[in-house]
């Protein structure tokens, strides 16, 4: 224990954990997805370091996470969900509903954006959700104002009686900074539940109710001094305005001091931009003639100034409604805003190099097999690591959680009269399976679907650092491991055969098989069974294997570069000899099946 | 302190260990009570792909650097150097891991090449390349950097948490590289 408190080094998503820890936060839940992962990971570590009584877990999907905290929050208790944006989609259903029914304890829901995107499907903006569901969101510039917004929106949920949304984006989250840590509550609220029908089990009649109700929350949470917006500089006489959020208000009033912007330009950062506070919009307009808006991603802000005269922003074309708002960028719309010349300082575009699945990577055997097993089948893939089977040629499509299989249902009933039926598929990470898989399946056993489902079973949800899924049992904080196999023989299939992907031979031989089963019966699945090579847990005890080796065969036709694509096989020149990088070889082994030539091998095998 | 500012970049690809480097740099700053504000990336591009990581100590509000505004650039990726030295401004410094390095301009940012690949390689550990090329930096930059080789040693220890054998390592790793630099220019 330190006497003094010292500061430490705090990433955004750290920074909002502990926000949450301080609140005196009785239940926090997530499922992960870049760039909000961290967020309940560190609410885990300073749950187990610091024994804290609160109750904190990975849930199998965000509308699963959504409602488990949502409950906790309606028997008074603080509380919080947390996911990325896209994960906001799949709690839509229960964020609409939970705006109309209020909560007793504070709740609040952590949507973390991407705008880039650098890690996501779609660089959506989870404040127009937030404005769909009519509840107030916060929008932080910087981890230390991502803590103070999480201690504010607990405290506008309890004293409106709504759920808040706190909408980081990556460079928020991912963001550090040195901040001091504060004390954590050691204790929380006794749960009272209140039976009260016309609310928790509201019928339309008495919805309709609730959302009046609800607008009226929402015009008292507009005149909220708490979130009220900041006057950052007032600007010279005459001067413009300019409004910013989120991360652009950190590289805003940075340029605004080095420029000495302040004179021709008045700055105000929101802090609350939905709903945006009537005063602020009131004076605003009255007045000044000219009125920038700087915002990530949507017009958000912008939207809600109905007066659209005076105002410049995404909707009119002036500020970009596409990709991140780099520094740069908003330094050229201050400057030109100001009258001044922007500067034309632009980097080159990064050296194209594309992401590979790690060497060793036992993602990368299943889809080599299934490229040798189904050569021209239509590859229906998923959401994580094993997108990058992309570079193998063995996945077509990438829609959303769990659409691998309902894609793949989907091409099936389309080719079902077609004189020439394509082989169909799919490929699904555990993790993803349990959040969005089972649904689909179901559906694909009662509509006779005729499909091979591969689940790439690596015992983790690796792409986002490793957290546990239902089936790690204890070890990921359940109280029991839900398996796999049986529950896909639950959802009605048959065939389910499971084999480990390093086996190369014999997974082909499998993935054979189990194409002619699904061509004449229906649904096949296939478990493809190897742990995550970054997951310590899993990681072999003992010395590391031997790299592997390139005989005199190889004659340079660099099939295993093209076709197998790992990483730990490099060539120095165009036809040259293949050799193996011993640094990030792991010795799988696997690509000894590769080679036509049979020149690869592994060191206990070479002479 | 309160008016040092420094803008740095470290730019590599997935698994070089970019993240470790930016870490380790914002502990030390923050050893010295400087205000720290970094940028990561994580998620896909961790996969192998482009890591650049923003480092800005001093009173700054936003976790980016701008182009023609950093200081200095540590690249561990040679390739990378072309497209990120446009982040560094008239009078900055890059220290890039390439054998021969790129060829040094009349004027513009002043350029030091370690092949900190191969001298990782002879100390046995070749994943330590980061920690060759930090200390290689730390050397020739001397005074113009912000903190020292011995510096960096205690912070790997007490914030880092590194002891044993992990420690010498990395202590063996920053001193090759620091080595590097004195052998080459003679002014030990």
């Amino acid at each position: 224990m330190e006497n003094s408190i010292r500061n430490v080094l705090m990433m955004g998503n750290e920074a909002i954990a502990r926000g949450l820890l301080e609140s005196g936060c009785g239940m926090a839940t997530s499922y992960p997805g870049t760039p909000a992962s961290e967020i309940l990971a560190t609410v885990l570590r300073l749950k187990r370091e610091a024994g804290l009584p609160l109750h904190a877990q990975w849930a199998v999907n965000e509308k699963v996470a959504f409602e488990i905290a949502y409950a906790g929050a309606m028997t008074g208790l603080r509380s919080a969900v947390s996911m990325k944006q896209v994960g906001l989609n799949v709690a839509a259903d229960p964020l609409m509903s939970a705006a109309y029914l209020g909560v007793v304890g504070g709740f609040v829901v952590i949507s973390a954006d991407d705008p880039g995107p650098h890690s996501s499907q779609t660089e959506q903006d989870s404040r127009l959700m937030a404005m769909m569901a009519k509840i107030p969101v916060l929008d932080p510039d910087s981890p230390a104002q991502a803590r103070e917004m999480t201690r504010l929106a607990f405290d506008l949920s309890e004293s409106h009686g709504v759920p808040v949304m706190l909408r980081p984006t990556t460079r928020v989250c991912h963001a550090r900074q040195d901040l001091p840590p504060l004390p954590l509550q050691t204790g929380v609220r006794k749960p009272v539940f209140t039976r009260d029908p016309k609310r928790w089990a509201a019928t339309p009649k008495f919805r309709l109710a609730l959302h009046h109700e609800l607008e009226a929350r929402l015009a008292r949470i507009s005149a909220e001094p708490l979130s009220e917006p900041r006057a950052i500089a007032s600007g010279g006489h005459r001067a413009k305005a300019v409004v910013v959020s989120g991360v652009a208000a950190a590289h805003a009033r940075e340029i605004f001091a080095g420029l000495s912007l302040d004179g021709p330009l008045a700055l105000y950062q929101v802090l609350q931009p939905f709903p945006l506070h009537s005063a602020f919009i009131r004076d605003l307009l009255e007045t000044y003639d000219e009125i920038l808006v700087i915002e990530e991603t949507a017009a958000v802000i912008e939207m809600q100034l109905a007066d659209r005269r005076h105002v410049r922003g995404k909707l009119n074309g002036k500020v970009p409604a596409v990709g991140e708002l780099l520094p740069e960028h908003i330094e050229a719309l201050l400057c030109r805003f100001a009258g001044r010349s922007a500067p034309t300082v632009s980097l080159p575009p990064a050296p194209a190099r594309r992401p590979t699945l790690c060497a060793g990577c036992p993602h990368r055997a299943s889809f080599f097999a299934i490229k040798k097993a189904a050569p021209r089948a239509i590859y229906t893939s998923d959401i994580g690591c094993y997108t990058l089977g992309l570079n193998l040629g063995a996945v077509d499509t990438v829609l959303c959680m769990g659409a691998a299989i309902s894609q793949a249902a989907g091409f099936y009933h389309a080719f079902r009269d077609a004189s020439k039926k394509p082989d169909l598929v799919a490929t699904m990470g555990d993790s993803t399976f349990f959040h969005a898989g089972v649904p689909a399946l179901v559906d694909a056993v009662a509509q006779g679907v005729r499909f091979t489902l591969v689940i790439l079973d690596n015992r983790t949800t690796a792409m986002t650092g490793g957290q546990p899924t239902p089936a790690s049992g204890g070890d990921g904080g359940n109280a029991v491991a839900v398996e796999i196999e049986p529950l896909v023989r639950g959802c009605g299939v048959k065939f389910c055969r499971l084999a480990d992907p390093y086996e190369l031979p014999a997974f082909i031989a499998l993935l054979k098989e189990a194409l002619t089963w699904s061509r004449e019966h229906g649904p096949a699945v296939v478990i493809a069974r190897h742990p995550c090579l970054l997951d310590r847990r899993s990681r072999a005890p003992g010395s590391p294997r031997p790299p592997a080796t390139v005989g005199d065969a190889c004659d340079g036709c660099g099939f295993c570069l093209n076709h197998f694509e790992c990483p730990a096989l490099v060539s120095d020149a165009d036809g040259g000899r293949v050799r193996v990088d011993p640094l990030l070889c792991t010795g799988c082994g696997v690509c000894r099946h590769v080679c036509p030539k049979g020149a690869l091998g592994i060191a206990e095998e070479s002479p | 302190m309160t008016s040092f500012r420094r803008q740095l970049i470290i730019s590599g690809v997935g698994g070089q260990g970019v993240l470790f480097v930016t870490r380790l740099l914002a502990e030390a700053a923050l050893e010295k009570g400087l205000p720290v504000l970094t940028a990561e990336t994580h998620g896909m591009a961790q996969r192998g792909g482009t890591v650049l990581s923003h480092l800005k100590l001093g009173p700054f509000d936003s976790p980016l650097i701008r182009p023609a505004s950093a200081d200095g650039l540590l690249v561990l990726r040679g390739e990378n150097y072309e497209a990120h030295r446009a982040y560094l401004h008239e009078e900055g410094w890059a220290v890039v891991n390439r054998p021969d390095g790129p060829a040094a301009l009349a004027s513009g940012p002043v350029v030091h090449p370690v092949d900190a690949d191969a001298l990782a390689g002879k100390i046995g550990r070749p994943q330590a390349a980061n920690l060759v090329l930090l200390g290689y930096a730390l050397a020739v930059l001397g005074r113009g950097f912000f903190c020292t080789l011995g510096e960096m040693q205690t912070i790997l220890n007490t914030r880092l948490g590194l002891a044993g054998e992990k420690l010498e390592w990395a202590v063996a790793a920053l001193q090759a590289g620091s080595d590097r630099h004195t052998t080459t220019s003679g002014d030990a």
